[in-house]
């Protein structure tokens, strides 16, 4: 992966085993593709970011990944099974070895910090509680949010509700970790320190991680494999230095952030002109 | 157009009926596994129960206030004022205390459990709790629904009991009828069967209300619009099937 970048990639890449295999996903809501034909893989032990402009589709892909949703055409496999083949306990038994982190953090309103972190033990293990106590401190520490413990989430800012979730993501110490856009609304000293944490479990834990953003420089300082999305296929993949070196126009707007290029800024809209005049007419 | 629009408008409401009466199927499967979290249910019994206890308790004493002030007037007319007890007692065990409790339970915890499991849904909590490989049906719907259904027949003895007490208060303090007289009619003309009727609606209308609270909630449209709509949908479902079912009820125990 460390060649130039890849014009929509339709082979999963060699090396690590395959953790999530994408291939030939179409997927419409309201009968709008959101993907046609999308093929794209995931390597264990490997942090493989996911990026695209906004309403391309990077959460969708995040639901199809989790069987949170079905494709209408095409495969998602995970750990060698496919996803349209589990049954509701099977999907949950997968669940377990996931974690995921929400782009709002979706933390449990009812619960405060140290009894959210404790959720999913409480509900799948019997461990006594001070194991338990200890490993939920444990995990508030890393994501230095120790002091927080008894805070209710409504008195969070929104950068520590998405440490406690990242907490709680990383609590049952899963071997597959999926972050919904991590580095949004953040200040930069909690994006730093997300960057980090991102780094720090997929380095000392082996986690293999999914990042869905479209914070490039972020995503360029972890990511070992990046994807690029547009109109519902994979446009470009390779590491995020491929990715900045490429010539293609489509990367280039998107890794320059520039209005101008193949993919439109504008909402398909009749003519601003006319529209204009069409205001002043009685 | 005329005709097609009622043929839609049935259509839509069966398919409706179809999705409430899977989702009861669902929501009843879970009840079992929530029942080994009791602290769960117990949570929700207080938040339907304890804290519509008020509400409760004020409605019943001005209804059974009323009751006593228009029976009084009524039998009167008959020279039978001695049977305001009975009449009192008849009226709130059997028709009022289930209808209104009913009614108030829909809109105070009704509307509270639809907006907060449909928040919860807006802010993917349930989402969360699906990816944590856990059952929100089990965790969050089931422990409401079982809460609404234990709540409210505990509140309708309230109702019934502050009601008498509120009739009693205007009977025989205001009115002046004999206190002997009033309880003991009670006593000798009021059965088990009348009490067991009250007691039936109330369970009855629990499940109802219950079951249209959690399920508006669960599929609530996760915006601010779509929770608001869903708790209107809550009360005006909840009171007309209140109603509904009161006449069916009633039918069935005369």
């Amino acid at each position: 992966m460390t060649g130039s970048v890849k014009a929509a990639t339709t082979s999963a890449p060699s090396g690590a085993e395959v953790v999530i295999d994408v291939r030939g996903v179409s997927y419409a809501i309201d009968g709008h593709p959101v993907f046609d034909g999308l093929d794209l893989s995931v390597r264990r032990g490997r942090i493989t970011g996911i990026m695209g402009p906004s309403g391309t589709g990077k959460t969708t892909l995040l639901r199809l990944m989790t069987a949170q949703i079905a494709p209408d055409r095409g495969q998602v496999q995970v750990w060698g099974r496919d996803l349209a083949a589990l049954n509701a306990a099977q999907v949950f038994a997968m669940r377990k070895r996931m974690g995921m982190l929400f782009q709002n953090g979706a933390l449990l309103t009812d619960l405060d910090v140290f009894e959210n972190v404790a959720f999913p033990l409480r509900e799948h293990t019997d461990l006594p509680e001070p194991l338990l106590r200890t490993l939920v401190l444990t995990k508030l520490q890393a994501v230095g949010l120790r002091g927080a413990a008894d805070l209710a989430p409504a008195e969070l800012s929104g950068g520590m509700a998405r440490r406690v979730a990242l907490a709680r993501a990383i609590v049952m110490d899963p071997e597959l970790l999926i972050y919904d856009e991590p580095f949004v609304g953040l200040d930069p000293i909690s994006r730093g320190m997300i960057v980090r944490l991102i780094r720090q479990m997929n380095e000392a834990l082996g986690i293999t991680s999914v990042v869905v953003s479209h914070d490039v420089p972020e995503l360029s300082m972890i990511a070992h494999d990046s994807y690029l999305l547009s109109g519902g296929r994979v446009v470009a993949t390779g590491t995020p230095q491929d990715l900045r070196d490429s010539s293609l126009a489509v990367v280039r707007q998107f890794m320059e952030g520039s209005a101008e290029g193949p993919v439109p800024f504008h909402y398909p809209a009749p003519d601003y002109y006319q529209a204009l005049l069409a205001v002043e007419d009685p | 157009m005329s005709a097609a629009l009622p043929e839609g408008f049935i259509i839509q409401r069966l398919r409706k009926l179809g999705a409430v009466s899977v989702f009861a199927w669902h929501l009843l499967a879970q009840c079992g596994p929530a029942l080994a979290r009791p602290r769960l249910i117990v949570n929700q019994i207080y938040n339907a129960g304890a804290r519509s206890l008020v509400i409760i308790m004020l409605s019943g004493l001005f209804v059974g206030m009323v009751l006593a002030l228009q029976g009084f007037d009524l039998l009167q007319r008959f020279g039978s004022e001695e049977a305001l007890g009975t009449a009192a007692a008849l009226a709130l065990l059997k028709e009022l205390a289930p209808v209104i409790t009913a009614l108030l339970f829909a809109g105070r915890a009704g509307t509270s459990l639809t907006s907060e499991i449909g928040l919860m849904r807006a802010t993917d909590q349930l989402t969360a709790m699906k990816m944590m490989a856990v059952d929100p049906l089990r965790y969050v719907a089931a422990p409401r629904f079982l809460g609404g259904v234990v709540a409210m027949p505990l509140l309708g003895a309230v109702f019934s009991i502050i009601g008498l007490f509120g009739a009693q208060l205007v009977g025989v303090k205001l009115m002046g009828v004999d206190r002997g007289a009033f309880w003991s009619q009670m006593q000798s003309n009021v059965g088990l069967k009348d009490v067991v009727e009250g007691v039936v609606k109330s369970s009855v209308f629990g499940l109802a209300c219950s079951l249209i609270a959690v399920y508006e909630g669960y599929h609530a449209e996760p915006t601010a619009a779509g929770v608001g709509l869903a708790t209107t949908r809550t009360v005006v479902a909840s009171s007309v099937l209140i109603l509904l079912l009161d006449y069916v009820l009633t039918a069935c125990f005369i």
